[in-house]
């Protein structure tokens, strides 16, 4: 196990920046998650620790080394595919076995860890099948097997969650989660998907067109920004943004309440012109117009949805909102954090 | 620096950091392939260009320049002159002919039927066993005394045997006979092309214009023959390619004969250079192939990239 | 006309046309097969119907090309040929494919498609000078004159062939692999090639029959009875004087075409992606 450490890494293909100076240090044992929409060189930048791509320029520093000029296989990482390459000419007992079998590990000690690292991912039974007899949620634990079994210095996960069905991703984010607490291996995530990113990462970094926009945990992420791009890429909806002196008020859908349901003290007041209602179940997705502002601005709000209140919410009607302060986000007008709460 | 090599590395041989280089790798893995290409390929091509502008022959080996002397005799010649016409009514006889067969016999191999599989073995047999061998069979098959066709013909009344043709001896019937055998080697190999343009049309396509409105003529037009055309395409100037160059056919059916009647580039390239031993001569009749091989490789061209995007 | 009977000649007529196709495809090969079978006087009978047998079928024309002819020798040669011409071809096409398919970038997809061009350079262009360059390699009239030419053809085309199937394989793997402990080469070794099996066959079986179906090379640079290829000795070596033995020749073309015949036939469907340019998926 081991600290990672990046600094001014950038990556160029053929001109252009896919990673555009991106610097991270990742205590030992921590589960750091990487986030972006697609194309930001989320995965570029974990391709660049493990080594299968060389960095243009900047230092990648493993357990106190720099392995700028190692290949992979002696930086001591493992890495989990997106569609985990599999081995498909291999049984499941020999693709876990396979990183042990490049470092000459004596053969009664890989039988031995092989059955570790199946018990412990509950797929015992499967170890004399083939990749493509398995489902797709039995492959994605062979991976981790495989990526576990010769106990990395760093666990490299790239999308591992997005070939699978949304019930099954569900219970594999726990077991990631879970196993990931267990062994204590330093974790990098990537993934376009805020919900994995905040219900696993111990930190997140948010990563756009090649930066890193924000480093936190999911709290600071999602209560107190850096930036508008941070603000609106994580929540859903995202964060409402309307004109303010040149740049930006900022404010959750779930902290934009009617007015009766916000403690009085430090509020902010609006009038809130109701368009349209969506009941989901678990919420009630309020989209509407404020009026009286520099220009009229689209919004949402996101109201518990037993309330009595909103059982009377017709399209087209006013409605007296409001905010309180201390979730208020000001962003200047090149889209910066003004205040930090 | 080593002390993680010590780490986390076991023992590494010398080469090690070759083999761990995609951009050291690539090329040392291309470059067998290119220099073998390129010392029994493009050396040899440039010698035959030399050759066709020297007064090299195998019995006075001289690489004195000569300009275009060669060509300007060449194309002197009534021999060559019938060569080079006869070249291209023996390409474009035998690919029209290819292509028709090709085309219906596509057509009668899209839809599954009992024993298609079967079928399609059989059609793709003269392209797939040696053309010299079936060749061979044919000249047995239009052979002057014992042709089983002039056979069947008689059998059938149709000619008499005292005006049964002789198929190899007559030089119009030569000519039709090396098309033939040609357009016969050719088309299971056009068939086997069309069907895997067509195929290569996504169903959805098709439905999706149909749904459109485009009717039978517009979607086979403006859908179909795009799709297909790189593929097919492709595939049809190899067979022209190969026609254009061969001599195989007109080497074991006629001999070029009778009076060179059915003598092609390929053959008089091979008869000068090669039987005579006027390598000079036989360089640049063989070279007066390269035009039409460069447009067509052109073509070729185009249709590969637009195959890309 | 009432509808059965329209689909009945219909059907008649399909029939027919399928018929039509066979018998022109494989006519020339029904009669390479019953001409090897027969006896002379059976053959060189205007009187007789040609297409079956008049006579007991004999196998005094196999028995004659084992016992009288090099057709055994031949049968040889066009072995070794064709073994060397394999081994090189897959020791060459085999990283050449890989390097062009995956570590040469865009460069590599143009240079690949140059090699393929070369596919396309004629023998009747390149004999001339090739023959010289036999001739001072002290080659000339020997087997292995082809074995050095041969795969200037073979090594462009299965160069194509096995880019097109590398291409499909998912690169993850081969990065798995890197990540799990190999270098870039062994991953090759360990993953492509075993995933690369059936490219591989298709590779063998392709060169195996493109060398046997060549013809012009080996008729540039070969005359001595004994250092014939099959195909080259059955065509020009069978006739002696101006008498042709047809029942000798047409057994020995058809104990060289039916191997071939049988090896397209099962390989056919890759060597058409093949020569499209992998546009058939």
């Amino acid at each position: 196990m081991a600290a990672v450490q990046a600094t001014d890494i950038v990556k160029q293909f053929e001109g252009v920046a896919a990673v555009n100076g991106i610097s991270l240090a990742i205590p030992d044992g921590e589960f750091m998650v990487l986030l972006g929409p697609s194309g930001c060189g989320k995965t570029t930048f974990l391709r660049i620790i493990c080594g299968l791509e060389k960095q243009t320029g900047g230092d990648i520093v493993i357990g106190g080394n720099v392995v700028n000029e190692l290949p992979p296989r002696a930086r001591g990482v493992a890495m989990m595919f997106q569609s985990y390459g599999l081995y498909p000419h291999y049984t499941v007992r020999k693709n876990i076995g396979f990183p042990l079998r490049t470092q000459r590990v004596a053969s009664a000690e890989i039988k031995k860890k092989v059955g570790w690292a199946a018990e412990l991912l509950g797929i015992t039974h499967l170890l004399d099948r083939r990749p493509r007899q398995l489902s797709g949620g039995e492959r994605q634990r062979v991976a981790l097997a495989r990526a576990l079994v010769r106990e990395p210095t760093v666990l490299l996960l790239d999308e591992p969650l997005s070939n699978l069905d949304a019930k099954l991703r569900a219970s594999a984010r726990n077991e990631i989660k879970a196993f990931q607490q267990r062994v204590g291996t330093t974790t990098i995530y990537v993934t376009h998907d805020q919900v994995e990113a905040m219900g696993m990462g111990d930190r997140i970094a948010v990563i756009d067109h090649g930066q890193i926009r924000q480093v936190g945990t999911p709290t600071a992420i999602y209560d107190d920004p850096a930036d508008r791009f941070v603000a609106t890429f994580v929540g859903t909806p995202p964060m409402n943004l309307v004109n303010w002196n040149g740049g930006h008020l900022g404010f959750r859908p779930e902290n934009f309440l009617p007015k009766e349901m916000v403690e009085s003290g430090d509020v902010t007041d609006f009038s809130f012109r109701v368009d349209r209602s969506e009941y989901l179940g678990s919420e009630r997705i309020v989209y509407g117009t404020l009026e009286g502002l520099e220009s009229a601005t689209e919004i949402t709000a996101k109201l518990p949805p037993a309330h009595v209140a909103f059982e009377n919410i017709r399209p087209g009607e006013y409605h007296p909102y409001a905010v309180r302060n201390a979730t208020l986000c000001y962003f200047d007008k090149d889209g910066k954090r003004a205040n930090r709460h | 620096m080593v002390a993680i090599a010590e780490k986390f590395v076991r023992p590494r041989s010398r080469f090690g950091s070759i083999l761990d280089r995609p951009k050291i790798l690539g090329p040392l893995f291309v470059s067998p392939a290119i220099l073998y290409v390129l010392a029994l390929v493009g050396a040899p091509f440039c010698l035959a260009l030399y050759y066709s502008v020297s007064a090299y022959t195998i019995y006075s080996q001289s690489y004195k320049f000569v300009g275009l002397a060669n060509f300007v005799q060449i194309f002197g010649s009534d021999i060559f002159r019938t060569t080079l016409v006869n070249t291209f009514i023996f390409t474009f006889g035998s690919q029209i002919l290819g292509l028709v067969l090709g085309k219906f016999g596509a057509l009668l191999l899209l839809k599954p039927f009992p024993g298609r599989k079967i079928v399609r073995a059989l059609i793709v047999l003269p392209w797939a066993v040696p053309v010299a061998l079936a060749t061979v069979a044919w000249e047995w098959m239009f052979d002057s005394l014992y042709s089983v066709i002039n056979w069947t013909f008689i059998a059938l009344g149709v000619i008499d045997r005292s005006d049964a043709p002789n198929w190899l001896g007559n030089p119009h019937l030569a000519m039709l006979c090396v098309m033939v055998v040609n357009a016969w080697r050719f088309f299971p190999f056009a068939i086997v092309i069309f069907l895997a343009g067509i195929t290569a049309v996504p169903q959805d396509v098709i439905d999706a214009a149909t749904v459109d409105g485009a009717g039978f003529w517009r979607r086979n037009y403006q859908i179909i023959v795009p799709i297909i055309a790189p593929i097919v395409v492709v595939g049809l100037i190899f067979g022209t390619v190969f026609t254009f160059t061969d001599l195989s056919i007109v080497y074991l059916l006629t001999n070029g004969g009778p009076v060179n009647a059915t003598s092609v580039l390929g053959f008089e390239g091979f008869q000068v250079g090669i039987v005579s031993g006027d390598v000079a001569h036989g360089a640049a009749i063989s070279l007066v192939m390269l035009p039409v091989l460069f447009v067509l490789v052109v073509v070729m061209l185009r249709f590969i990239r637009r195959r890309e995007i | 006309m009432p509808r059965p009977l329209a689909n009945a000649l219909s059907q008649v007529g399909f029939y027919s046309a399928v018929a039509f196709f066979v018998i022109l495809a494989a006519f020339p090969f029904y009669w390479m097969a019953i001409t090897a079978f027969k006896t002379n006087a059976d053959l060189y009978d205007i009187s007789n119907i040609p297409f079956w047998f008049n006579d007991p079928p004999t196998l005094e024309h196999i028995e004659y090309l084992f016992t009288q002819t090099l057709f055994a020798r031949w049968l040889l040669n066009s072995a070794i040929i064709g073994v060397c011409v394999v081994g090189i071809t897959l020791v060459t096409a085999l990283p050449a494919a890989y390097s062009l398919a995956r570590m040469t970038g865009r460069s590599g997809e143009a240079l690949g498609i140059g090699i393929f061009l070369t596919y396309l350079v004629p023998p009747t262009l390149l004999f001339l000078p090739l023959s010289r360059v036999i001739t001072m390699l002290g080659m000339q009239d020997s087997l292995w004159a082809l074995v050095l030419v041969y795969p200037t053809f073979t090594i462009p085309f299965c160069t194509w062939l096995l880019m097109g199937f590398f291409k499909a394989i998912p690169r993850e793997i081969e990065e798995a692999a890197i990540v799990d402990g190999c270098s870039v080469f062994s991953a090759f070794i360990k993953m492509v090639i075993p995933l690369s099996v059936p490219a591989i066959l298709t590779v063998v079986i392709f060169t195996f029959t493109l060398t046997l179906q060549e013809f012009v090379y080996a008729l540039t640079f070969i005359s001595s009875s004994s250092q014939k290829t099959i195909t080259l000795g059955v065509a020009t070596d069978l006739v002696r004087g101006d008498i042709y033995f047809w029942g000798e020749l047409m057994a020995g073309a058809l104990i060289a075409a039916v191997p071939v015949a049988i090896a397209y036939n099962l390989f056919l469907d890759r060597f058409i992606a093949g020569i499209t340019g992998g546009a058939v998926k």
